[in-house]
């Protein structure tokens, strides 16, 4: 069943104005449940713009979207918001934690919006903390994790309302080889025990490698589809051999 | 979102910001302060002054000489100064004071409303002398009036017979303490004595007829007491013309009114009375009153004033509620990617609007609580140095913090809106 279903999207900005500009010229693309793909594009390909799409944050100007069986197209802002609350879990290049707000208390922040009571709240969110071996830094404030352990607070947060897609954004762009490498482990866990269906989007050949299938954007169309279900596993002991050869030693 | 977390999360961005939260509720600080200090102190003095007044009896009418409020007519204009008095218009001398013919025509005409007249007439100071043994009293001619508004306690003897009163006989009340000194404090002995008083050399006999209890009193602080007190020494204000010879004349007396008389009208009608008398004098003018008029008129003014420092401590809450706002618009825009993080998270429009309105308002009842609490500090220091008992209004206090708050919310809105209204793409990218 398709988890995501994109058809002929395109998206307009300063419709109507001398200056309008089509970004999207009708992208189509499904993704299935439980798989690991990724999106990959120079700057300027608009894989930012079709992560908005993807991610809800945006409504493309016209096509259809069916995410997990919702037509997003016909949601309004507060649909939209309850839609990105229950059905996808963010994670972003820069963390994006909330600050002065302590990591426990992060990963609650989308129950809390969910309206999960508070012990249940706490409850899953300790859960998830030890999914990503952090459930020692409950307490601590982003300020004082490292960009690694942000991350995967980041992650934990993104599997809070056990979301339909994790929409992962660069997520390994911050952080040196080693740490993005424990965090690409993350998702290759969270995709084979729990199932997640995972987007990456990324403009590294090494990290899509890893993934079922690479999707190419350039100029607002999808250029190449390349099945790589075979290689992906193989890809993931490649790197990981690397990155522990080239980084022993390195900080996280 | 809960309310609680929303408290919470304001709190804590409150705190990791001390110094500009403090610096924001300043404004919020000093307009409650002063509001909450100026109601104390306002409604302590209200209080306070209306019930002495009441306590002096509310119902009387009071009568009193006063200077002309139109003397501006005599003044006379050199070319274009002003120089007042210059016609000789005086200020107010004996002169004009009421007569007993004018008393006497007022009874009669309003027989019907006055019960009794209380005029005190002072004569001065006076000295009594038995066999050596001295003791000193204040002299004052009085109506019976006079034993209606002060009750005196006797001792022995009777109050002065209608008789004494209306022919002005030598008879005299005086205390127990000038009993105890001229005649070893034996009242029944006293009773019925000639004592010679002696004012400004000249010597008045008079019969003792009541003995009053003296009350001691603190003056200045100090406690008034002994033997050899001055004490009043009272006669029939009849008898005053024994030791003043000429006319007496009143500046003022207090007019007890019978059951049932409406004494705002009397007064009204008293004032009218009086004035063909006064016409033609340039000098003086009789105005009456009453307590209950002087109460209202003094609480009005009062909370007038009162009124008016709150609206201009009304502005500093507004001023305030500006800063609030200001800083506000600087928590939206800092926290940009935050709001961007939870629209991203899930968090609907209504969701940050709210947080944002509940942390203005805890800025502002934050504010507000230290301003009430100063407030009700400086206002029992301020009634305190005034010599007052201080009152601080609950309803002044509530009506504070709810104004405060509602200040949070309306300042508050604005910003809260403008980060609730982000668009979650920008608010996600913004550096």
């Amino acid at each position: 069943m398709s988890i995501i279903k994109l058809d002929n999207i395109v998206k307009k900005f300063y419709i109507g104005e001398p200056n309008e500009l089509e970004i999207l010229h009708g992208i189509s693309l499904e993704v299935e449940e439980g798989e690991f793909v990724s999106i990959v594009g120079p700057s300027g390909s608009g894989k930012s713009t079709l992560m908005n799409m993807i991610g809800v944050l945006d409504r493309p100007t016209s096509g259809e979207y069916i995410l997990d069986g919702i037509n997003v197209g016909e949601a309004d802002d507060s649909e939209l918001s309850e839609i990105r609350n229950q059905k996808i879990g963010f994670v972003f290049q820069t963390y994006n934690l909330i600050p002065k707000t302590n990591a426990l208390k992060n990963i609650e922040l989308p129950m809390l919006y969910a309206g999960i009571e508070r012990s249940k709240r706490i409850k899953r969110a300790r859960e998830l903390l030890d999914l990503v071996e952090m459930g020692d830094r409950d307490k601590h404030l982003p300020e004082e994790l490292s960009g690694g352990q942000k991350q995967r607070v980041a992650i934990a947060r993104a599997m809070a309302n056990d979301p339909a897609i994790i929409l992962a954004d660069e997520p390994t762009g911050a952080l040196d080889s080693k740490t993005g490498r424990l965090v690409m482990d993350l998702f290759h866990k969270l995709n084979k025990e729990k199932n997640k269906t995972i987007v990456l989007i990324t403009h590294s050949i090494e990290l899509a490698s890893e993934t079922d299938r690479i999707i190419s954007i350039r100029d607002g169309n999808i250029i190449d589809v390349t099945d790589n279900t075979k290689n992906r596993d193989e890809n993931i002991k490649k790197n990981s051999q690397f990155n522990t050869n080239n980084t022993e030693g390195g900080n996280e | 979102m809960l309310l609680l977390e929303n408290i919470t999360l304001a709190i804590n961005s409150l705190l990791s910001n001390k110094m500009r939260a403090l610096l924001t509720m300043l404004g919020i600080i000093i307009g409650i302060g002063s509001v909450i200090a100026i109601i104390t102190v306002g409604d302590s003095l209200t209080l306070s002054v209306s019930e002495n007044m009441q306590a002096m009896g509310a119902n009387d009418v009071y009568v009193m000489i006063k200077e002309k409020n139109d003397k501006e007519e005599d003044m006379t204009s050199i070319d274009g100064i002003k120089f007042g008095n210059i016609s000789g218009a005086k200020e107010i001398t004996e002169d004009d004071y009421l007569t007993d013919e004018m008393i006497k025509e007022m009874c009669e005409r309003f027989e019907d409303k006055i019960y009794a007249i209380n005029i005190q007439h002072s004569i001065g100071t006076g000295k009594v002398d038995i066999n050596n043994n001295v003791s000193n009293v204040n002299i004052y001619g009085v109506t019976p009036g006079y034993f209606i508004t002060n009750e005196l306690t006797f001792l022995g003897g009777h109050m002065f017979s209608l008789n004494d009163f209306n022919d002005g006989k030598n008879t005299t009340i005086v205390s127990d303490r000038l009993v105890n000194n001229l005649f070893d404090g034996n009242i029944q002995k006293a009773l019925g004595k000639e004592i010679e008083v002696n004012n400004n050399n000249q010597i008045v006999k008079l019969t003792i007829v009541g003995v009053y209890e003296y009350q001691e009193n603190y003056m200045m602080g100090m406690m008034v007491s002994g033997n050899n007190v001055t004490t009043d020494l009272y006669i029939p204000l009849k008898t005053s013309s024994s030791f003043e010879h000429g006319e007496i004349k009143h500046p003022y007396m207090q007019i007890i009114t019978k059951v049932g008389t409406n004494s705002d009208d009397l007064s009204s009608r008293l004032q009218d009375f009086f004035k063909p008398y006064y016409k033609t004098n340039r000098n003086a003018d009789v105005t009456a009153f009453t307590m209950g008029s002087m109460v209202s008129m003094l609480t009005e003014m009062l909370s007038t004033i009162t009124l008016a420092i709150s609206i201009v401590a009304g502005i500093a809450l507004i001023v305030g509620g500006i800063g609030v706002m200001n800083i506000m618009l600087v928590s939206v825009t800092e926290r940009t990617r935050e709001i961007g993080t939870r629209k991203a998270l899930g968090a609907k429009n209504s969701s940050i609007r709210t947080q944002f309105i509940v942390e203005a308002m805890i800025i502002c009842l934050i504010g507000g609580i230290i301003g009430v609490i100063l407030g009700i500090v400086g206002g029992i220091i301020a009634s305190n140095l005034l010599g007052y008992p201080a009152k601080p209004s609950i309803p002044g206090i509530i009506i504070s913090l709810v104004f405060s708050m509602s200040i949070g919310v309306f300042f508050g809105y604005y910003p809260a809106n403008k980060a609730a209204k982000m668009n979650p793409i920008d608010a996600l990218r913004y550096e």
